[in-house]
């Protein structure tokens, strides 16, 4: 026994290269995982992640970690499911432990029109392939008997379940990514912000960075909600509006809900951690800011909604909050595309539930990257579709309502 | 939570107020003849800067009025509040505390509003 000493780096930290062929803007899962696919589908090598701060500390180490592909529409639904496809296998391909655990994820009806919204989606999901079922309020009560169905002021009247979903460690997505990309010869420089996305005529330079200046033949900018702030530097304007969504953790207590549930009419979603604290989502603010932080009359909104429906978690004590910097997207869908500035591509607009789209959406941006063109998955999700208006609109599907 | 001072009824909750979205956006002349490309911006694209922010708020469980306000978006501090009809303050009478364009304010997220 070493008393936790002498432990090796999990990846190199090399200073930044004049020249890469290609930089990632953003060190999160999807950037990460970007770069992994990017050297390991594509045979890339000449590559950087270039992050801000430190890798995963953004969105990607501070969602509620909840995954599922039970989308409305035939886009959406197989983008997530792709996804889903990856995390099923991701901790053997990265020999890494991702922990993921398909322990379920139930959506609440609290309303007629719940029902009616959720029901077709079952179907909808069903038509695509994904598992998906109707719960009834006696089924909710069997898997969840903590849950209060009956005896509050939006009962709960049915639910979807997702057996294949679940939930996964944030921070291993991150350096298991790493790691392995790191060992196919790809750059992470952490500490290292993009200030400026330079272009010349119509084309990608490169990046000016807190150190230096790097030049590369293609850019992809992964920066959540950054991204829009980063894409102006370049000439370019995203429809993103970036917003504090919040999560809060309670005290840890014993194995008490072994599911994950979600109620987006409410507005409270959660599910238990494996050190046993309670990981509840709570909703973004009502206008734009960067404070990574949120008000706290959201945080009030959905605590209530949480004791409401759990009433045996009334005198839990809540051990901390935080949020991140989401981007939000006006119909609630991703963009992975390329755009008018050669070379330059962007992932981004995930909004409020980017973390269980990690592996895919990395995928099929490596792919975009590589190949200068949309994969079949992501072609629905380009730039182009705010003009032709050819939108996605999955604000049912998306937990939280914005 | 903000304390927004509302023109009319003075300083409340945030919560007694939804926010509009960036102030003076103007609809695009002859939309007839624009492309969709335009149009789509018009319709889908707003300013989202960190740092200085023209927004535009209603006091919804108050007075019901709108008006509009200069409010710095890394801290949240709001800088001046004008009524609708009134001019846009100009960019430079604000001080902008992000350096670069996805850099942090100095103190950290929130701290000028809680130090003030």
């Amino acid at each position: 026994m070493k008393g936790h000493k002498d432990w090796p780096k999990m990846w190199r930290s090399p200073e930044p290269r004049e020249f890469y062929d290609i930089v990632i803007i953003g060190g999160g899962g999807h950037g990460l995982g970007t770069a992994y696919y990017l050297a390991k589908e594509h045979g890339l090598k000449n590559i950087a992640v270039i992050e801000k701060g430190w890798l995963g500390g953004g969105n990607t180490g501070r969602n509620t970690t909840i995954i599922r592909s039970n989308y409305l529409w035939d886009d959406s639904a197989h983008l997530y499911e792709h996804s889903l496809k990856l995390w099923e296998k991701l901790s053997t391909e990265l020999n890494y432990n991702v922990m993921f655990s398909q322990r379920g994820v139930m959506n609440l009806a609290h309303n007629e029109h719940d029902i009616k919204e959720i029901k077709r989606r079952v179907s909808a999901n069903n038509l695509n392939g994904i598992d998906s079922l109707w719960l009834s309020k006696e089924e909710i009560q069997k898997k969840v008997p903590i849950m209060n169905t009956d005896n509050l002021r939006y009962p709960v009247l049915g639910a979807s379940y997702q057996p294949r979903g679940g939930t996964a460690r944030h921070d291993a997505v991150a350096w298991g990514f790493a790691m392995r990309a790191d060992e196919m010869g790809v750059d992470i420089i952490q500490n290292c912000e993009a200030h400026q996305i330079k272009t010349k005529n119509g084309k990608i330079e490169g990046v000016e960075t807190s150190k230096g200046f790097i030049r590369a033949n293609k850019v992809g900018v992964v920066a959540s909600g950054h991204t829009g702030v980063l894409a102006e530097t370049a000439g370019i304007r995203l429809p993103l509006q970036s917003k504090p969504l919040q999560a809060l953790v309670s005290e840890p207590i014993k194995p008490i809900i072994d599911t994950v549930v979600m109620s987006s009419a409410v507005h409270a979603y959660v599910s238990q951690s494996d050190k046993g604290e309670l990981v509840i989502g709570a909703g973004t603010d009502g206008y734009n800011s960067f404070t990574q932080r949120g008000g706290f009359n959201i945080i009030e909104e959905t605590v209530r909604a949480m004791v409401e429906l759990y009433p045996v978690f009334g005198k839990m004590k809540m051990l901390r909050q935080w949020g991140g910097i989401v981007d939000i997207c006006p119909d609630a869908s991703p963009i992975i595309s390329k755009c008018d500035v050669g070379g330059l591509f962007f992932n981004c607009g995930w909004g409020t539930g980017g973390f269980k789209a990690t592996p895919g959406s990395a995928n099929v941006f490596a792919h975009t990257i590589a190949k200068n063109e949309a994969h079949q998955i992501n072609s629905a999700f380009n730039l182009d579709r705010f003009a032709s208006g050819k939108l996605v609109d999955e604000h049912g599907a998306a937990a939280v309502a914005h | 939570m903000l304390i927004i001072d509302c023109p009319y009824c003075g300083p409340r909750d945030q919560s007694e107020f939804s926010n509009g979205g960036e102030a003076h956006v103007k609809r695009p002349d002859g939309s007839a003849d624009i492309g969709d490309r335009e149009w789509g911006e018009y319709v889908f694209i707003r300013a989202n800067p960190k740092g200085i922010f023209y927004e535009r708020w209603v006091h919804s469980h108050g007075c019901r009025k709108w008006f509009n306000c200069v409010r710095d978006t890394s801290t949240d501090e709001i800088l001046k509040i004008y009524k609708i009809d009134e001019e846009r303050p100009k960019l430079d009478s604000f001080k902008n505390n992000v350096k670069t364009p996805s850099g942090e304010p100095n103190l950290g997220s929130g701290n000028f509003t809680v130090k003030k």
